[in-house]
């Protein structure tokens, strides 16, 4: 076993993945899932709806704590601390690998108070701290300059673009090492949608980004790895331009050719 | 063709009639209602009535304790089922994952919420006044009438709990709130239209309340103060308006109670409406 945690810091990997099986009741969504993913790199997960792509990212900060009656099997090491059914501190789990979901969802509060919830939840209480953190955090998540004079009004109304900037300001405010994003951008206009891309691969030098995407362009155009999903099976994973030049698996072409999908 | 829409055109007009006819008979039996209390109290209604207490030496009859004991056992009452309903339908809806619990829980609720007034003072009266041992008081009221209102502040705080986004709770908990951190500073505060909502429509149930009241919390008609109050018996304004028009005959008094317990439940309702816009006004900026 620490021979095993050894080999998988000396590679770099902040995550690794092996055997992974997931169920829902009586309904096995994801089948013996093996991926490692690496410290700096944005890895895009994508596949036809329902393949298990948002259900395995969920994993990764055990956000499908959530779901009653979900049972786990295998292993998946962050940072080699085993996050399958072990009783770590989700709380600090969480912390260090946010969260960026399908549906800008900034909470119902002032813009300020929105990227200061973090912070606050870790027990930041000093005024000129928080400060700080907001105004780098939303610097960082390139939607300062818009919303610089009315950090005070709601966050509920902002555009839909800006809301999910401000949501990735929001999980950058709590200064984690890996950002997780589902499908962050299908609910967004092409403009927006640039921007973000922009975006997370400006994150990449400080963070590690995994990121559930319905668009293949997109994955080609920012990440590095691509794993390409299929009916809860991980039909195949590596570096993003082998995947799209000279994928191996027949499915994996048909999938990107748009034979289907 | 033409029959048939003859035949429409008739039935139409009938229902259309029939309906104005609902609406009308309806807005008629409000405004006599209101019209008649007020023609009824206005000439009996003085500052002497309304700011002392019945004095047997002067024979002078006064409704202020009335008053003060319908504002502290509704305070108490709410202060009392505030916390245990919102607290019920917290556990309902955010913690238990137990669906035949919650079903059961769920069931008795609603029975509760069925079971006539006059049986929550009888049992309110056995096991409040006389096995807690605290006779007949407003305290003992205040408990009865706290349990009469769970149902309707654990009903309005679960739906609106049930309206909070599951994506709020998503978003506090991947930045690692934890449950009750999720629960005190995102969904409880949108949830605070439909607690005050539940509040208001309580308040009203308690106003209007006798059956369980004449047998928990008594006739007394002195003056109090709250803590003192609430371990002596005190009528409120719904059970003193029974008193002095049932047991003396004094009419021109009863009606004089209902017009003020009127207004009383006016300002409640119109204190709602601008409560109601402000949250939503809030929540829109």
């Amino acid at each position: 076993m620490s021979e095993n945690n050894a080999n998988a810091a000396a590679e770099g990997n902040i995550f690794t993945v092996s055997k992974f099986n997931l169920w829902y009741g009586d309904h096995h969504a994801l089948h013996n899932i093996n991926m490692d993913i690496k410290e700096h790199t944005i890895t895009a997960l994508i596949g036809p709806s329902g393949c298990g792509k948002s259900t395995f990212i969920r994993n990764l900060n055990r956000m499908n704590d959530l779901i009653p009656s979900t049972k786990l099997e295998g292993s998946i090491l962050y940072n080699n601390e085993e996050l399958v059914n072990s009783d770590i501190d989700v709380s600090k789990l969480r912390k260090e690998v946010g969260m960026v979901f399908q549906k800008p969802n900034p909470f119902p509060m002032s813009i300020y108070d929105n990227i200061a919830y973090g912070p606050r939840t870790h027990g930041v209480r000093n005024r000129a701290k928080l400060d700080n953190l907001v105004t780098e955090s939303l610097k960082s998540a390139a939607i300062y300059e818009e919303v610089k004079d009315r950090m005070s009004s709601s966050a509920l109304g902002l555009s839909g673009g800006q809301q999910q900037r401000l949501c990735i300001a929001r999980a950058l405010a709590v200064q984690p090492r890996v950002l997780l994003m589902d499908e962050p951008t299908s609910a967004l206009d092409p403009i927006s949608t640039g921007k973000i891309e922009e975006l997370a691969m400006q994150l990449k030098e400080k963070y590690t980004i995994v990121i559930v995407t319905h668009n293949m362009q997109q994955a080609l155009r920012i990440s590095d790895y691509t794993a390409f999903f299929l009916l809860g099976d991980l039909v195949e994973f590596g570096p993003t331009e082998k995947i799209f030049t000279k994928p191996e698996d027949k499915r994996t072409e048909d999938y990107i050719t748009g034979r289907f999908g | 063709m033409s029959v048939a829409s003859t035949k429409r055109k008739i039935y139409k007009a009938t229902m259309l009639s029939l309906s104005n006819i609902c609406m009308a008979i309806t807005v008629a039996l409000v405004f006599f209602l209101i019209i008649y209390i007020f023609v009824k109290s206005i000439p009996y209604f003085s500052w002497e009535l309304l700011s002392t207490s019945p004095s047997y030496l002067k024979g002078t009859i006064g409704v202020l304790p009335d008053i003060m004991n319908t504002i502290y056992i509704i305070f108490m009452a709410l202060v009392l089922v505030l916390p245990m309903g919102v607290g019920t339908a917290i556990y309902l809806n955010e913690y238990s994952n137990r669906p035949k619990v919650e079903k059961a829980i769920e069931y008795c609720i609603e029975t509760l919420a069925g079971i006539p007034s006059i049986i929550y003072g009888l049992v309110g009266m056995l096991v409040f006044c006389q096995f807690m041992g605290l006779q007949t008081s407003l305290l003992a009221g205040a408990l009865t009438l706290m349990i009469m209102n769970l149902p309707t502040i654990i009903r309005t705080t679960q739906e609106s709990l049930k309206t909070v986004p599951q994506s709020y709770r998503e978003g506090a908990f991947g930045l690692g709130a934890a449950k009750w951190r999720v629960i005190r500073t995102v969904v409880l505060p949108c949830c605070i239209d439909g607690i005050v909502t539940g509040c208001i429509l309580s308040v009203g149930r308690m106003m209007g309340e006798s059956a369980a009241l004449l047998f928990t919390a008594g006739f007394a008609h002195n003056l109090n103060g709250f803590f003192d109050a609430m371990h002596s018996a005190g009528a409120t304004l719904t059970v003193a308006l029974y008193v002095y028009a049932k047991e003396q005959g004094r009419f021109d008094v009863a009606f004089v109670i209902a017009a003020i317990l009127m207004l009383m439940s006016l300002v409640i309702n119109i204190t709602a409406t601008v409560l109601a816009r402000r949250i939503q006004n809030k929540k829109g900026e």
